[in-house]
């Protein structure tokens, strides 16, 4: 999404935050907005006839190999493998669908501001890796950044539209942040482990979806309307459809990543 | 940026008061904004666009031979920050990378090149090659930092428990010298290979080498580079701030107090006791140090812009028969090393291609090498300083790591190096890798009745040297290396019986001279009283 989309989006956005999220385009702390979720906001879009996307994201060809991670520097991490580590980069499920496929209505929204979820986003640092790896944050909405193992974790965020962090995690500890402009994807990394990667996908509105072992997503409660949906993975790239769904309907689609 | 609709009577006038105030205050009338910005613009394309590029992104001619790399002013990302993690600097914090350069990369400081108003309409230009510092934008506010606390020597236990318990050494290394086990695997926001700053070298910290810069650092990460900001400790109550002041206070004790100064000569004293047996020998410990700068290699191709080791510590002492030198210098890795491989892939993909190694992964040692002329020159000539000529050739000692050894070599020029056969038995070497820090012991006898080939240590003038020095694991070998000016080494001479017995000879000889003197003129006082004449006429009898 351009800057200035996010802008806007960040202006409604604070008119409805009573406590006034900055549109500055910051990583902001995650505080200020998990506060004013309090406040009762109607979902903006009449649930009686709203639509549905659903579908998978299929695989095609032989599945590479994933790369082993040497965390012998890390004996505390090693010994949460017991199997070994390996490169999560891709996974292929074994119905032949892909996971950590990050799904999202890109673009055909009507102008609606959509309520910041009160609860945050989760993401862990455990075993060296984070979980999840692949993710979606709507602004403003708090992302709780968790270390689990207890050794020294920076984590860093490396967007090109948002504002960016870096902070120092060397106990057990969570950390609040968030996000100010919708931006697909903000990468997250850890420097004291150059095998950490995660990929957070920031938009202004609650239709995201990331496939997980089903290699499946949902996007929910839509307007009925015509929608370019796009299919991100870290190494295969990004997919877009265009659907078109009226008023109960559910579609089904399906993006197909090939081996490459 | 620039409104064409103001009149342009406006404009004049604003541009002159803009030209008079610029240092005053920031500009508020858009009259003024164009006036200022193409002010700075002007200063910005004279001085920093060959390095940060027309359109700021980091991108000039020079870049392309940079390591770190310039900074790329669109991203509005700044090292050297008094905001949180992430926010916008205030203008101060531009200035005073302006006014002092990044010591630990090759901005200078402009503070002796630029009037204050050229700096100050340079750091509003700069701020106006990001949309992330749009006027609309509620200014970044500063982080309140308080100040040191006091400290003593449990204070400083303290310190140093806490950078082992926040894990600085993961990246800086145990004894702070940047050889931590992460170190290898840095990059910066694009991608560039990053070193792990050397926490023993104050001096070249970007931000500052003072207690309180380091703090700063702590506090608000340096944005762009894997140093993350440590402020979300306090804020959950982890650690308090003063113990985040003890990591700081304790980062400045790795230090010495002053930044070391090159000197021109080192000096070998004369030991009656016997030389060191190596580099680890208590006896060394009382022996002055000399600090000996390094720089890469940009004179015959391949030309080295980003060199790992930028100087080291050389001490000297002999015996009348041998002279030792113990070489120090600080070298994250212990090459070669293949953990190092990512690094050195970085660095070979990252500077210009007529300069860079093609990225292969053969095993490269470190090396360091001790240049003097072949022969002692007479008065003050020297071969050329990097590895002599053909008509006047220099006599080296080049060590390796791998395998440990050293052996001797006459050079003609940089690329006519070649060992000296049969004779690699007469330099002794004996060495230590130690937590990022090499310690070398050269010892050779000052005659070995090759005078032909191997220089003659002579006592009581100075012998030129120099120093050259390679890690493998940066891609180091050959042309591709850092290097040193001429200085020199000076082996005491002996003490003879006579130095102790001419200052007694001298002073029995004054005072004679002095009672004689005393006894004349008192001897001639009595005489002119006797005779009733004046001095002057008595002097002529």
């Amino acid at each position: 999404m351009s800057k200035l989309g996010g802008l806007v989006a960040g202006v409604g956005l604070s008119a409805w935050v009573l406590a006034g999220t900055s549109c500055g385009g910051g990583a902001e702390r995650g505080g200020e907005s998990a506060a004013a979720a309090g406040a009762a906001v109607a979902f903006p879009v009449d649930t009686t006839s709203a639509a549905a996307i659903n579908g998978r994201v299929a695989f095609v060809g032989s599945r590479p190999a994933a790369a082993r991670i040497d965390m012998s520097e890390e004996p505390t991490c090693a010994q949460k493998h017991p199997g070994g580590a390996f490169v999560e980069a891709v996974l292929v499920n074994d119905n032949g669908t892909l996971r950590n496929v990050f799904v999202y209505v890109k673009s055909g929204l009507p102008a609606l501001t959509f309520p910041v979820p009160a609860e945050p986003v989760e993401i862990d640092q455990n075993g060296c890796v984070y979980s999840p790896r692949v993710f979606g944050i709507q602004t403003g909405q708090t992302l709780s950044i968790r270390n689990s193992d207890g050794l020294l974790h920076n984590i860093k965020a490396l967007p090109t539209t948002n504002r960016p962090f870096n902070i120092s995690q060397p106990t057990t500890m969570t950390t609040m942040r968030s996000f100010a402009t919708a931006e697909v994807m903000v990468p997250l990394e850890c420097n004291v482990h150059s095998w950490m990667n995660a990929y957070v996908g920031v938009v202004t509105h609650p239709y995201f979806s990331t496939t997980g072992a089903d290699g499946s997503f949902t996007l929910r409660r839509l307007p009925p309307g015509t929608y370019v949906v796009e299919a991100w993975h870290e190494r295969y790239g990004a997919q877009e459809q265009t659907v078109t769904v009226g008023p109960n309907e559910t579609k089904a689609i399906t993006f197909t990543f090939r081996a490459s | 940026m620039r409104r064409k609709g103001t009149a342009s009577l406006l404009l004049a006038g604003a541009a002159a008061l803009a030209a008079l105030a610029a240092f005053a205050a920031p500009p508020n009338r858009q009259g003024d904004v164009g006036a200022d910005r193409e002010r700075g613009r002007e200063v910005y394309m004279k001085w920093c666009a060959g390095c940060h590029g027309d359109e700021g992104r980091g991108d000039g001619p020079a870049a392309e031979h940079l390591l770190p790399k310039p900074r790329d002013f669109t991203m509005a990302l700044y090292q050297v920050r008094s905001t949180a993690t992430g926010q916008l600097p205030l203008d101060e914090d531009i200035l005073r990378v302006v006014n002092e350069g990044m010591p630990g990369s090759s901005m200078p400081g402009w503070k002796a090149v630029l009037s204050g108003a050229e700096r100050a309409a340079v750091v509003r230009y700069l701020k106006t090659l990001s949309p992330d510092f749009a006027p609309a934008t509620a200014p970044p506010a500063a982080l309140s930092f308080g100040s040191a606390p006091r400290g003593g020597d449990a204070a400083a236990l303290e310190g140093r428990d806490l950078y082992r318990r926040i894990e600085c050494w993961k990246c800086h290394g145990d004894s702070g010298r940047g050889d931590g086990t992460s170190a290898p695997t840095l990059k910066d926001d694009l991608g560039n290979p990053i070193r792990a700053a050397d926490l023993t070298q104050n001096w070249t910290f970007n931000g500052g080498g003072t207690a309180p810069d380091i703090y700063r650092v702590l506090r608000t990460g340096m944005d762009g580079t894997p140093m993350p900001s440590f402020g979300d400790l306090i804020e959950g109550r982890i650690i308090t701030d003063e113990q985040l002041w003890r990591v700081a206070q304790y980062v400045r004790s790795l230090s010495p107090a002053e930044p070391p100064r090159a000197r021109d000569v080192v000096r070998a004293a004369r030991v009656e006791a016997g030389l060191p047996s190596g580099p680890d020998d208590s006896a060394w410990a009382s022996v002055e140090r000399y600090y000996y700068p390094l720089v890469g290699q940009v004179i015959v191709r391949p030309r080295w812009f980003a060199p790992m080791v930028s100087g080291l510590w050389v001490q000297a002492l002999h015996d009348g028969r041998a002279l030792a030198l113990r070489v120090t210098w600080h070298d994250p890795s212990q090459s070669p090393d293949s953990s190092w491989n990512v690094w050195r892939a970085r660095v070979a993909a990252r500077m210009g291609a007529d300069d860079s190694a093609a990225a292969d992964s053969t095993p490269l040692p470190d090396r360091l090498a001790v240049q003097f002329p072949a022969r002692l020159p007479a008065g003050l000539d020297r071969p050329y300083f990097l590895m002599g000529s053909v008509e006047e050739p220099v006599y080296l000692w080049s060590w390796e790591s791998e395998p440990r050894s050293a052996v001797e070599a006459t050079a003609r020029g940089a690329d006519r190096l070649e060992p000296l056969a049969g004779l690699t038995d007469s330099v002794a070497t004996s060495s230590t890798y130690d937590h990022g820090e090499w310690r070398v012991q050269f010892t050779r006898a000052l005659s070995t009745g090759d005078s032909t080939n191997q220089l003659e240590f002579v006592t009581g003038r100075p012998i030129p040297m120099a120093f050259y020095a390679w890690d493998g694991s940066n891609g180091e070998t050959g042309a591709r290396m850092a290097v040193g000016s001429w200085s020199a080494v000076y082996l005491a001479e002996p003490a003879r019986a006579s130095t102790y017995l001419s200052p007694a000879f001298a002073m029995l000889a004054t005072a004679g001279l002095g009672l004689t003197v005393i006894w004349r003129a008192q001897r001639h006082r009595r005489k002119t009283t006797d005779d009733g004449t004046d001095i002057g006429t008595s002097e002529a009898e």
